[in-house]
């Protein structure tokens, strides 16, 4: 079990996850999900984009720089692109960033990709359970953190 | 008066000074002579001189000023300036001590920058002969001898015995401090090291570049032609001005951190394009301008309004560093910065 | 060589088929080569240079002088005329401005290397076959060019030119180069060994932005590091996360146009290997979306401006390499 450092208090290590959906698939499976009651942590903030590929590298830098310990990236899947190929650009664009990720160190479960459709509630719990369960194990972000940003 | 180490080694000499205050030196690192903390087992390089100049001690490249912490309605306004200690830098060079003095000038007169002025007081300065001057170096263009370098001790290491000498107040507390560990010298042991280290000197390439007195050609060293024509190779990068010991710009800026708002200075440079930005703009929209800016600062307008003192030191750093070798030494030899020579 | 290039830039500028030339020029030491542009014979005459230490890529320059009127000569090495047509697709460089003349090139020296040997007073340095004739002051030495060769001429990827209207010397090829050793080293290492090698690395940025100003594909009018209202502009990493976050951007941004010229990490004053970074990324599409060298042709579509419906997942990065 972690302890949150920042607070010094024995809490239990909540990860804070930021959950990038685009507004045609994934964000209407958040929205299902949420309709049918499927539990998946509090951790995760949703940010609505209009298509997965609208995520430049700076969004997810910077999600970390403010105090994320996990980035998601969640898109249509491949070949239901509302904008008919918007997923395919960022399917390419975050595999090479979050190799590169890797390549500087920084943790590689810190980071994912994911495809729900927008009647994929379950899976897109089930996502997010499994993403925070592994971004929960691997403790705070202390690798790619802003020390200034830190409460 | 001269001192010498009374039969101990220099790192005797440092573990004793470093006993008392943090010392500073440079340590040869994988990439170059760098200034580090002395610590045990760490030895006094034996390059030149560093690759970062030794104005990060008083001016370093960030700098945190204040906090603004933002509750309700109250904006709490956190200090950020650290506490001083008293230090001891060994092992500034010629070049790089009297980069001190060009930015004493700037940041001691007048409005007394009190970041700066800290620092500055809380150090003491041991500076070192260059017994190997490196054919880049042109200190002497400046009227700067590399072979008494100044500082508040001015120390050379002679057949690999280091010998002493206080110029100032700070000096002479400093090897009062260590009086045990010295004996008197023989001067002639000085006199005869400076005139080597002279000799040496006036065999440079650069040694015959004498720098021109821009003082009454201003407009016409500004209006020169050959501004165009040498900025064509500059690639508007900052590393000369990062590199140089002089170089004295710097920009406050805020970072919202999400919780509060942390004021900070920062190294800028006169060769980007996002510089002196918070009155309006860039006055200077073209590269070749802002080209002609920094070399006019340094021989021109810098000597114009601080008694003829160049805003060049000669250390050589920009000579090695410039990714296109487009130097200062370069740029005085087009725009009439040098005396002719018979 | 140097003979050869002079003369024929003469001839080209005299007979109006150019209107000036970009070239290296001299400077006070065997060492110091700058770009410039020459547009009289006598200037070339007095200052065109052409040896070992003329490592400067000039096919950057070219954005802003084929926007003047009329031609203008240059001479590119093999590595310079990737990032030549790499310009030339982006449509920043207008080709029909431009004489190209390829010169061989049999790789350039690091001086740093040469000073760490302890030469000094060095006034001139030439190729003698795999061996380097460097002339001093205080006499000749010969030296194995391995030892003095910068770090990307090891590893050199082609001496085939791939762009050009005329061509000084043998024609070269591409060659089979181990460029990404280094690159599979780091890989090998485990996360936290990774990370501590590019925070130690990283930590001396100066953010002089040298690496950014000299790359050839960095050529945005303004940079995002520089405007005030993109949000990520920064002067001086003020914090560990804005020299990752800097050299991450970096990269990505010419990722897919990278022809791995090498120029970062030459200029670097504080050498850090910013070279890795773009290998990386090179590595990476070679390996997931098939071999591609960035300007090895004009008009290439690039691999992160297009994309396969069976392109490999982003969670392939999760199965690879070490822990």
């Amino acid at each position: 079990m972690q302890v949150n450092n920042s607070t010094g208090s024995k809490d239990v290590f909540r990860p804070k996850i930021v959950a990038f959906c685009c507004n045609w698939c994934s964000y209407a499976g958040a929205d299902l999900a949420g309709t049918n009651r499927l539990n998946y942590p509090a951790d995760v903030k949703i940010i609505r984009v209009p298509c997965s590929c609208r995520v430049n590298p700076l969004f997810v830098l910077q999600a970390f720089q403010r105090g994320a310990d996990g980035v998601i990236i969640c898109g249509c899947h491949p070949g239901d692109c509302h904008y008919t190929s918007g997923n395919y650009y960022a399917r390419r664009r975050m595999t090479l960033l979050f190799s590169m990720l890797d390549f500087m160190g920084i943790e590689k479960g810190r980071t994912r990709v994911e495809w729900v459709s927008a009647a994929e509630g379950a899976k897109f719990a089930d996502t997010m359970n499994d993403f925070v369960s592994t971004v929960t194990a691997l403790g705070e972000n202390r690798r790619l953190e802003d020390l200034r940003c830190r409460k | 008066m001269t001192y010498k180490l009374n039969g101990i080694q220099l790192n005797e000499f440092f573990a004793r000074v470093a006993s008392d205050k943090k010392l500073y030196l440079p340590v040869d690192t994988e990439n170059g002579a760098r200034f580090e903390e002395w610590t045990e087992g760490k030895t006094l390089s034996s390059k030149l001189n560093t690759v970062r100049s030794a104005k990060d001690f008083f001016f370093p490249q960030v700098q945190g000023i204040v906090d603004f912490k933002l509750e309700g309605k109250n904006i709490e306004v956190i200090d950020r300036r650290e506490e001083v200690k008293d230090f001891v830098v060994f092992g500034v060079r010629a070049c790089d001590a009297a980069a001190f003095a060009v930015l004493d000038r700037v940041f001691l007169s007048e409005h007394v920058d009190s970041f700066y002025a800290e620092k500055r007081n809380a150090a003491t300065v041991i500076t070192l002969a260059c017994s190997n001057p490196e054919e880049t170096c042109f200190c002497s263009s400046f009227g700067i001898d590399a072979s008494a370098p100044g500082g508040d001790v001015e120390a050379r290491l002679v057949e690999d015995a280091l010998y002493l000498s206080p110029l100032t107040e700070k000096g002479e507390a400093f090897v009062e401090s260590i009086k045990d560990l010295l004996v008197s010298a023989d001067d002639a042991v000085v006199e005869a090291d400076k005139a080597l280290i002279k000799a040496k000197i006036a065999k440079l390439p650069l040694a015959s570049l004498k720098p021109a007195d821009l003082r009454d050609k201003q407009l016409e060293t500004f209006e020169s032609e050959a501004w165009a024509e040498l900025s064509q190779s500059c690639l508007g990068c900052g590393s000369c001005t990062f590199v140089c010991p002089t170089c004295q710009c710097y920009d406050i800026r805020d970072f919202d951190t999400g919780h509060e708002v942390k004021r900070f200075r920062c190294w800028d440079s006169c060769m980007y394009s996002d510089f002196t930005l918070m009155a309006a703009e860039n006055p200077r929209h073209t590269q070749p301008e802002r080209f002609r800016q920094r070399f006019m600062h340094k021989l021109v307008y810098f000597p114009m309004n601080n008694d003829g003192v160049y805003g060049c030191v000669g250390c050589g750093r920009c000579l090695k560093k410039c990714p296109v070798s487009l130097n200062i030494v370069k740029v005085m030899k087009r725009i009439g910065g040098v005396k002719n020579e018979q | 060589m140097q003979k050869v290039m002079l003369e024929r830039a003469k001839a080209l500028l005299s007979d109006g088929t150019v209107r000036a030339v970009l070239a290296w020029e001299k400077g006070d030491f065997a060492y110091d080569t700058t770009p410039a542009v020459f547009n009289s014979a006598e200037r070339l005459e007095k200052g065109f240079v052409y040896s070992p230490f003329c490592g400067a890529n000039l096919s950057k320059y070219l954005i802003k002088e084929t926007q003047k009127e009329g031609k203008i000569l240059v001479f590119l090495k093999p590595c310079d005329t990737y990032s030549f047509n790499q310009l030339v697709s982006e449509h920043r460089i207008k080709r029909e401005n431009v004489y190209v003349v390829g010169v061989e090139c049999k790789g350039m020296l690091d001086i740093e290397k040469i000073r760490e040997k302890g030469v000094t007073s060095l006034i001139s340095a030439s190729w003698e076959g795999e061996q380097v004739r460097l002339v001093t002051a205080d006499g000749e030495i010969l030296a194995d060019s391995s030892e003095l060769m910068q770090e990307r001429c090891l590893c050199c990827k082609s001496k085939k030119h791939v762009a050009y209207d005329e061509l000084l010397g043998e024609e070269g090829e591409v060659l089979d180069s181990n460029r990404f050793d280094e690159v599979a080293r780091l890989e090998a290492m485990s996360a936290k060994e990774r990370f501590e090698f590019w925070r130690g690395e990283l930590s001396r940025c100066i953010r002089c932005n040298a690496c950014r100003n000299v790359c050839p594909a960095c050529s945005c009018e303004k940079c995002i590091f520089d405007n005030p209202d993109s949000g990520v502009q920064n002067k001086a990493a003020a914090d560990p996360f804005e020299e990752n976050l800097f050299h991450v951007i970096r990269a990505f941004h010419v990722a897919g146009r990278c022809t791995d010229c090498g120029e970062c990490s030459r200029v670097c004053p504080e050498h850090i290997p910013l070279h890795l970074l773009n290998r990386k990324f090179i590595k990476d599409i070679n390996e997931l979306y098939g071999e591609f060298q960035a300007g090895e042709t004009e008009l290439p579509r690039e691999p992160l401006t297009e994309y396969k419906a069976d392109d490999v997942e982003p969670g392939v990065v999760y199965e690879r390499g070490a822990e």
